[in-house]
């Protein structure tokens, strides 16, 4: 499905623009023969009143062409604005449809780079094509059968010539596009090589590579230069050669026009009506050339733009019965990553009961995070079911499961507004009372009083007003109230320090919904009701502290690495 | 004058390249003289066809092979032009480039760190582009517009003086057009780039965070949110793109008024030749196409001269970069053998002097003593790495490495015996291997493989798809790996003195302790300096120092800091609360 499908809300603006370029060029194009009739009527005929009445044609043309031009621009400015909003509209509802998958698959520079730079490339190119795209054609042809109307044996002049400047503007066209491609590949390197030396300066200097970089600089440097002079020489020959072979053609004209008058088949003004058409058709070439080059842009860009909006949100969606069991079950669970070689979790099979306290602990890149994930359904699990409440979690609409559920991501992402707008993203509705309690219980009493507006003291984009703790405790605090059925809390203490948290894990013991606690540190989760031990994807524990201690060699492994064992007996 | 300095620069910096900037003004001047040739001779030709029995071929074919030939030398004058163009564009270009990377790595760490990489970043690629099309490609645009305009007078003039000062009289309404136009689109153009700018932000705000939107099930208030900016953005894109588009048929208007006004005055010229009738109706072709081409260099001086404008304000901002002050002289004398004795005196250090940092700091630290530095995030733990490596340099006091003060010998060979692992872990765009051997390019597959395996890094290595000689790209890596990497990068060299910055921040338990013993192998005999919050990594240190708020607060070991009950014993006892 071509995105071009949008522009059918402006069908009319998209019909008109073109059309009323070619009334201005039609117009354009009937100049050449006013003159002529000036020069063989009014001059050779000296009928100055001829003269006078062809000059305010001419400015009568002048203005009837502003006026369509105006027209025209006017509609193709709609069109091509009114389409960009319409796809950016699209493209952002259609990212907010994607599931986790898709999301990562994708990528958000990728994405967010589509919504902004593909777009104005696409609505530039559109504005281009409807203002042009029937106007060149239109003058260059228009010109050849004016010419013929003029006298056909001349007018195979144009014949010959049109085709051959046509050839070298594609020819040209089609070397030099694939080309600077290339020259844009190679800026990026010495974009991305300029960053390196920024980001990683510390580690340059320890290493003494100055020089080395200096040199690998260069020498991107140095490819960049020749690709770019290369490229440069083939544009380069462009308007010349249409130049030489315009003119040519002209010196042809007028030889054979030459003949003509003199067998008296066609006349002085006739020989410069000829002239002046030709003329025309260099300078809308040149146009053209230009139009081609942005034309193509844009759609490299839609081809981008086509393969975020034909990227479909791959959860699954089933009809499940309804069973009588425990409130959460992972029924022999896997998940493996699309693309990924080897699966993030491999038969994970637990139950929890309604209220209980989860922990989920293992080393980095064991699947903690991928596990608590399945709860809401971000991702399919690929083998096994999870269940909420005997219900498949496929089984659930996906918006309806995440009202229930409470989550507190690993990165404490905030945005843009006051804290409170902040904190009613977790519900809309919450009071005063809800928003200070939440507050409370996510140990952010003190960050709020920190600042002078309290609640209404504005966050940074990416909350970069705030420190670590200050953010992850606010969006401890923004799941909280919430007030879900089931909190997970995703590594999410890492940034407090250690009585903090021991507070926060107080106030969370109090509260009745089931909560799942991933963390790398025993301390967090030795009081939980149930903890999980994840190594490599796999379940290789699972029970309480006390049991794990003496059956789980892992846990042990990590408790121990965590705490020695003279203070073990402080938990 | 600023602009007149920044010229002057600008001056110096081309001058390379006069020769090329020679045969550019020479082939424009060619150019354009020819381009504005040729009409005439065309009239010639067109005179010479009058009517039928009249034609005078015996003038008309010389006239006719002049024609071609010149059309064909202005092809090839144009082309050369391009090409010094281009030529001198990309060698600017280069040269540009190339200062900046040495600028970079001349530059002291204070700058570097005090700068958004992006705006250095855009500078050096950006702005240089801007500059090479603005400056270069809108010269010559200006000079040969600027030499058409007077060519073209002169022509006209000798044409028929009375038409072409009429011509040049109904010039200025065209550029008023043109000017009133760029005036009113320019208010418009500054509000759509402020609301677009608005609409980017929220944009790169909403979908790096989709996860959460999702999590939030706030999809429906984003896209409500977005929608209202979008709409208004088209708004705004709407009058703008329709303003700006009007400056083109406005001044094809005007230019077809102009023509309307030559044709007529050219016919009653001809006509009524009152002054002795030098008009011929070749003549008015010659001037009609004039006329045609007359206002189309006007339209373009004003757009070269924003142009211009801009390409300056470019060349100011990298000539700014470019003049930034660099490092203090490289002293002349190489540090000898290090055994890794270490003394810091007196020291006093703060990056901006209103806020003092490390005052009065004495530390001795001898051959294989291990220093560990605690404290709460943002407490200036990294400043004194900063410091020993003489990232930074010290406002008073001083520090010598054995005894000889490291601001007396090259940064180079005080650097070349420090390893470092910091907890941003940078890693070149390259294979795995290449950045193992940062630091002994010449080791042997042998040594890299068992660097690696100290690191514990062997393992997820050859689990990559082509095992050590696999390209990192930007995301390849999990943090934890990306720093196993970096471990490995100084098992492989094993300097007299080590530093660790976090250096296991973001490696499990399980897996630091294990490459906890091989760091312990490792910094046997070797003075290391590690910067930790997991307190447990570092209870054997040699001396411990406390940091808060910037200063150091306590210095000792473990247990007598345990037992002195202070900000260390505090810290401590936290994090075994459960």
């Amino acid at each position: 499905m071509s995105i071009f499908r949008y522009l059918k809300s402006y069908r009319k603006e998209a019909v008109l623009a073109p059309f009323f370029k070619l009334l201005e060029a039609s117009f354009e194009l009937i100049v050449p023969l006013v003159v002529a009739q000036i020069v063989d009527v009014g001059i050779a005929d000296g009928n100055m009143p001829y003269v006078m009445k062809m000059f305010l044609v001419l400015v009568l043309f002048g203005i009837v062409g502003l006026a369509f031009s105006v027209t025209a621009q006017y509609f193709s400015a709609k069109a091509a604005v009114g389409f960009a909003v319409k796809l950016r509209h699209e493209l952002f509802q259609k990212i907010q449809s994607f599931s986790y998958r898709e999301l990562d698959e994708i990528g958000t520079g990728t994405l967010i780079t589509r919504m902004t730079a593909d777009v104005n490339q696409v609505q530039t190119g559109v504005n281009l094509f409807l203002r042009l795209l029937l106007r060149s054609p239109f003058i260059v042809f228009g010109a050849m059968i004016m010419a013929f109307t003029v006298d056909v044996q001349a007018a195979l002049v144009f014949v010959v010539a049109i085709p051959l400047l046509f050839v070298i503007v594609f020819a040209v066209m089609l070397v030099s596009i694939p080309l600077f491609k290339k020259v844009q590949g190679k800026l990026d390197t010495v974009l991305n090589r300029t960053k390196d030396n920024l980001t990683g300066v510390r580690v340059i200097r320890a290493f003494r590579k100055e020089q080395r970089e200096i040199e690998e600089f260069d020498e991107s440097n140095e490819s960049l230069k020749k690709s770019q002079l290369f490229v440069g020489r083939i544009s380069a020959i462009l308007n010349p050669l249409t130049y030489v072979i315009v003119n040519v053609a002209i010196v042809l004209l007028i030889h054979v026009g030459a003949i003509r008058v003199e067998i008296g088949l066609l006349t002085q003004g006739g020989v410069m009506a000829l002239y002046n058409y030709m003329t025309q058709i260099l300078v809308e070439l040149v146009k053209f050339a230009n139009m081609i080059i942005t034309v193509n842009k844009a759609l490299a860009s839609k081809k981008r733009i086509e393969s975020v909006l034909t990227t479909e949100n791959t959860l699954q969606q089933i009809e499940g019965e309804q069973k009588e069991e425990d409130f959460i079950v992972f029924d022999h669970v896997s998940l493996t990553y699309h693309g990924a070689g080897a699966p993030a979790l491999s038969d994970i099979c637990f139950t929890v009961k309604r209220g209980e306290t989860v922990g989920v602990i293992g080393g980095t890149g064991s699947g903690k995070t991928s596990l608590v994930n399945l709860i809401p359904h971000f991702y399919d699990c690929t083998e096994g079911s999870v269940r909420i409440d005997g219900s498949d979690v496929k089984a659930y609409d996906p918006k309806a499961l995440r009202e229930r559920i409470g989550i507190v991501p690993q990165k404490a992402v905030l945005f843009r507004g006051t804290i409170r707008e902040n904190l009613l993203w977790g519900n809309e509705n919450a009071t005063e009372e809800e928003l200070a309690l939440a507050v409370h219980r996510a140990q952010a009493d003190d960050v709020i009083k920190s600042k002078e507006k309290g609640l209404d003291d504005e966050v940074a984009q990416g909350g970069k007003n705030l420190s670590g703790g200050q953010r992850q405790r606010l969006t401890i605090a923004r799941a909280l109230v919430k007030n879900p059925d089931i909190l997970i809390l995703d590594d999410s203490a890492s940034a407090l320090d250690y009585a903090t948290e021991a507070q926060l894990r107080k106030e969370l013991k109090q509260l009745p919904c089931t909560k799942f606690i991933v963390s790398q540190r025993t301390g967090s989760i030795a009081h939980a009701d149930k903890i999980i031990v994840l190594s490599d994807g796999k379940q290789v524990g699972f029970g309480t502290h006390e049991q794990l201690l003496s059956s789980c060699e892992v846990y042990r492994e990590i408790y121990e690495s965590q705490f020695k064992k003279e203070d073990s007996d402080e938990t | 004058m600023k602009h007149k300095l920044t010229v002057k620069k600008i001056l110096r910096l081309v001058s390379k390249y006069r020769f090329y900037i020679l045969l550019s003004l020479l082939f424009a001047i060619g150019t354009v003289a020819l381009t504005l040739y040729i009409p005439i001779l065309i009239g010639h030709a067109i005179d010479a066809i009058v009517e039928p029995g009249q034609v005078d071929f015996e003038k008309l074919s010389p006239l006719l092979i002049e024609i071609a030939v010149m059309a064909i030398c202005v092809g090839v004058f144009q082309w050369i032009m391009n090409l010094a163009n281009n030529r001198i564009a990309y060698l600017v270009v280069r040269d540009m480039r190339k200062q900046a990377i040495r600028k970079i790595q001349a530059l002291p760490l204070s700058y570097i760190d005090s700068h958004a990489y992006g705006d250095v970043v855009s500078r050096v690629i950006a702005d240089v582009d801007q500059f090479a099309d603005g400056l270069l490609m809108g010269f010559t645009q200006f000079f040969t517009g600027i030499l058409t305009i007077l060519g073209t007078v002169v022509m006209m003039i000798k044409l028929n003086w009375e038409i072409a000062i009429a011509v040049i009289l109904l010039t200025p309404l065209s550029m008023f057009v043109a000017k009133f136009i760029s005036g009113k689109t320019y208010s418009l153009f500054k509000k759509q780039t402020q609301v677009r700018g608005k609409q980017t932000a929220f944009i790169d705000e909403m979908i790096s965070s989709q996860k959460v939107v999702q999590a939030f099930t706030h999809e429906d208030e984003t896209l409500k949110a977005f929608d209202e900016c979008n709409e208004e953005l088209g708004k705004w894109a709407l009058k703008a793109t329709f303003f700006s588009s009007l400056t083109n048929p406005s001044t094809r208007f005007i230019n077809n008024l102009i023509y309307a006004a030559v044709a007529l005055l050219g016919a009653v010229f001809i006509l009524f030749t009152p002054w002795g009738g030098a008009l011929t109706v070749g003549g008015l072709n010659s001037l009609l196409s004039y006329a045609n081409q007359y206002t189309k260099p006007f339209n373009e001086i004003t757009g070269v001269i924003t142009e211009l404008q801009g390409a300056i304000a470019c060349a100011d901002r990298i000539f700014e970069f470019l003049e930034e002050k660099e490092l203090s002289e490289e002293a002349k004398e190489e540090l000898g053998t290090v055994e890794g004795n270490v003394s810091l005196e007196n020291v006093a250090f703060s990056y901006v002097p209103e806020r003092p940092l490390i005052q009065n700091f004495n530390l001795t630290v001898k051959k294989g003593e291990r220093i560990a530095i605690v404290g709460p995030t943002g407490c200036g733990k990294t400043t004194l790495i900063n410091l020993l490596m003489r990232f930074y340099d010290v406002d008073e006091g001083s520090i010598s490495l054995e005894g000889e003060d490291i601001r007396t010998v090259t940064r180079w060979s005080l650097r070349k015996n420090y390893g470092m692992v910091l907890q941003e872990t940078w890693l070149k765009r390259g294979t795995v291997r290449d950045n193992i051997v940062m630091g002994k390019e010449d080791a042997t597959d042998e040594e890299v493989i068992a660097a690696a395996k100290s690191a514990h890094a062997h393992s997820f290595i050859m689990r990559l798809p082509k095992g050590y000689d696999t390209v990192l790209t930007e995301d390849s890596l999990s943090a934890g790996q990306r720093q196993l990497l970096c471990i490995a990068r100084i098992m492989l060299v094993l300097p007299p003195m080590v530093i660790l910055d976090e250096a296991t921040s973001s490696i499990d338990t399980r897996t630091e302790l294990k490459i906890q013993e091989a760091f312990n192998k490792m910094m046997k005999g070797r003075t290391s300096f590690i910067v930790a919050h997991r307190l447990s990594t570092i209870r054997e240190a040699d001396v411990i120092l406390v940091m808060h708020d910037g200063n150091i607060v306590e210095q000792g070991k473990h247990d007598e800091l345990l037992a002195r009950n202070g900000f260390y014993a505090k810290l401590y006892h936290a994090q075994f609360e459960a």
